[in-house]
């Protein structure tokens, strides 16, 4: 399916969607905290967008907020998709129940990002220790013992 | 099993317990932690500790320029190295629109599938080794020298080549190139049977691992699985052949694909990979076109501001570079999808009900590198 | 070829420091200097214990392979327990949460017991030194290092020539100078990040 066909297919599934369609390189869709379950849903079980497959979960730290990017690709179709997400309280909804893949995924960028989410079976620290203090790729970490700023 | 059990009759305690296997433990290729629930032998729960050899690597992006990233891929997943490096420089080149010439798309090819195939020669090795045949790590070392030898000829380095760079390539190939590929090709030719014949057929060997850590396709694509690991189950997932980069589309080679999803056909897989690169490979090696081997680019590459993804097939798997840009000179994010990290995601789910001795073969067949993993 | 030319002069120093005489009835009778004899055979069965964590690892299992064999040193016994190992290869990156479990690592080897940092994380951080929050750099914040290895991976040739180096250290030892190998290290002299 073309990025103008996914996108009249989403939209015609929920309302609040934006999308950015110009200019990108995937179809990017943005969508609001409360529904991004519901989407996930429909992008997984929809028979014509049939997204089974995510193969990247990326948390950013945009600055005034805090969000996660996810990647979907359809290994029937082979097309791709681009969900963005964002959260002014830290928190989102897990989507580690729609796909797997995302139990690591989310526990790392609960580690590393501190975005919680609310729901995962098991969110504890990934690759820090346990006792660290602080989300190392929010921009504003700073960590004068370890890091050598150059 | 409950976590504890008391026999009615003789008050006798019965618990599941927990064993750690690493960080430091032959069999991990690394420094893997994993902590294991047993009940007797049997394993009911595998929980990954990662971050032994986390290194912060999305974090030093932030603060150096496309350039210098490079040369941190190397570090990632190192035997994919140049491979690596390959999908950051296709991001760059794609964002910034930089045309390369067909001389750097086949040469990065060529050196591609030599990565790939040295990386499949050392789990060939490990792989025999963690099931307890220790011939056949040196075999695959003597064989992997020969790849080095080359690397070292044409790149400068045996291992982290830090080859490529936006635009191209660090400098030409070296005059003896070819002639030393083609060498290689024809004593790997008779190599590859040899590694056939001492493993593949072994009756001990197929029984450790024939219907061990079976993965079904569902789970495979729900959990991410890609590379060979998910072709051993029927996935067809081959970057290369779905959205081609470089040379690939040119080139005429089979996706291997198995239907068992146990770790034996997952071994096949790789074994059978080992040819397809050496097809590649010769159909490649005498039509290197005449051409520049780099792209002159400024010293400093600025992105526009956006967001960038670039997918290949690095050895173990899909590896993708997903970069965030503000338009400085530095990345605002800067994200490595690692095949690792998403194939160990599956290994709690496939190595339940088996033994301790069989994760071993599980996690051989599924192929970790542990600094890809952590980052 | 530098390590051959070591090697041949090696060959010839590395001759038994002691006098064999035959005492008959299947027995020998040795005459020698006791701290040489036990430096020589320490120097020459050297058992290193695999610590890899990233990419020096994969040149430390070529070295113990086929073309550079370094069983022709004495030290192709690798262990993975460190109880029995003599000497600790660290290839790789140590971060904050593996520096406890090297040191651990480090405590339960039985003396005497020698490091070598093998490439340029183990020695300073390598590549890893700037703007990382996780890496410590150089090994020697951890444990005492004997001999450093540079490069990024260092080449085969270069681990035998620092095992060679090793063994030459070994040589020189004598048990009027003994002492622990952490004394003076953990006093602070060297401040950990």
């Amino acid at each position: 399916m073309t990025n103008s066909e996914l996108q009249v297919l989403v939209s015609s599934w929920m309302d609040g969607l934006e999308f950015i369609d110009e200019g990108a390189q995937y179809l990017t869709i943005t969508v609001p905290k409360e529904n991004l379950r519901d989407l996930m849903f429909k992008l997984r079980d929809d028979s014509e967008a049939a997204f089974d497959y995510m193969f990247s979960l990326t948390a950013v730290d945009w600055g005034k907020n805090r969000g996660m990017v996810y990647h979907l690709e359809s290994t029937k179709y082979r097309h791709i998709i681009v969900v963005h997400v964002y959260t002014e309280d830290e928190t989102l909804d897990t989507i580690s129940d729609i796909y797997p893949t995302a139990i690591l995924n989310e526990r790392e960028a609960y580690d590393l990002m501190g975005i919680i989410f609310t729901g995962h079976p098991d969110l504890r620290r990934l690759f820090l220790q346990d006792d660290w203090v602080g989300h190392p790729l929010r921009k504003d970490y700073v960590d004068e013992a370890n890091m050598i700023v150059k | 099993m409950t976590t504890t059990e008391i026999d009615n009759k003789t008050g006798l305690v019965t618990q599941e317990y927990k064993i750690n296997m690493g960080p430091q433990h032959p069999a991990a290729h690394g420094v893997l932690r994993l902590v294991l629930t047993l009940d007797g032998e049997i394993i009911e729960k595998v929980d990954p500790d990662l971050g032994y050899i986390h290194r912060g690597i999305e974090k030093m992006t932030e603060r150096d320029t496309y350039k210098q990233i490079v040369h941190l891929t190397d570090r990632l997943d190192y035997l994919s190295s140049h491979i690596n490096n390959e999908a950051v420089c296709l991001a760059v080149e794609n964002a910034l629109q930089i045309e390369v010439s067909d001389r750097v798309k086949v040469i990065r090819t060529i050196i591609a599938e030599l990565t790939r195939l040295a990386s499949h020669q050392l789990w060939w090795g490990v792989m025999g080794m963690d099931i307890g045949a220790l011939t056949t790590f040196m075999y695959a070392f003597r064989d992997r020298e020969l790849i080095n030898d080359i690397m070292e000829e044409t790149c400068g380095t045996r291992l982290t080549m830090n080859y490529n760079k936006p635009g191209g390539l660090m400098f030409d190939i070296h005059p003896n190139f070819q002639k030393r590929v083609k060498e290689f090709i024809k004593h790997f030719k008779v190599s590859l049977p040899e590694y056939n014949t001492l493993l593949s057929g072994n009756v001990i060997f197929k029984k450790r691992l024939q219907g061990i850590g079976y993965m079904s396709k569902e789970d495979a694509i729900a959990y991410g699985v890609s590379g060979p690991s998910a072709r051993g189950s029927n996935i067809s997932c081959d970057v290369r052949k779905i959205h081609p980069y470089s040379a690939y589309d040119r080139v005429d080679f089979n996706e291997i694909l198995m239907e068992g999803g146990d770790s034996y056909d997952r071994y096949m897989v790789r074994m059978k990979e080992m040819e397809e690169s050496m097809k590649i490979i010769e159909q490649l090696i005498d039509n290197i076109p005449e051409g520049d081997f780099e792209t002159k680019t400024a010293a400093v590459l600025k992105l526009p501001k956006g967001e960038y993804y670039q997918k290949v097939e690095s050895a173990r798997g899909e590896f993708g570079v997903f970069i965030v840009s503000d338009g400085k000179k530095s990345p605002y994010r800067m994200k490595f999808r690692s095949p690792g990290f998403a194939n160990l995601s599956i290994l709690d789910k496939i190595s339940r009900g088996h033994k301790i001795a069989d994760l071993v073969a599980i996690m051989s067949s599924l192929d970790f590198v542990i600094p890809d993993i952590d980052r | 070829m530098g390590v051959k030319s070591d090697m041949e002069n090696k060959n010839n120093q590395d001759t038994f420091p002691g006098q064999v005489i035959p005492g008959g009835n299947g027995g020998n009778i040795v005459v020698g200097v006791l701290d040489q004899i036990i430096n020589w055979s320490r120097s020459n069965s050297l058992w290193p214990l695999y610590f890899g964590t990233s990419c020096c690892a994969i040149e430390m299992m070529q070295t113990g392979a086929a073309r550079h064999d370094w069983s022709r040193f004495g030290m192709e016994v690798a262990r993975p327990t460190p109880r029995q190992a003599d000497v600790i290869v660290i290839a790789g990156t140590i971060t904050n949460k593996m520096a406890p479990v090297l040191r651990k690592l480090y405590d339960q080897m039985a003396e005497p017991k020698y490091v070598v940092a093998m490439g340029a994380c183990a020695v300073s951080g390598g590549p890893f030194y700037y703007n990382s929050y996780s890496v410590v750099r150089g090994a020697d914040h951890i444990i005492p290092v004997d001999v450093y290895v540079p490069g990024c991976p260092p080449r085969p040739e270069s681990l035998l020539d620092a095992m060679i180096k090793l063994q030459e250290k070994i040589k020189t030892f004598h048990n009027s100078k003994r002492k622990n190998p952490i004394e003076g290290f953990d006093e602070g002299k060297v401040s950990c990040i």
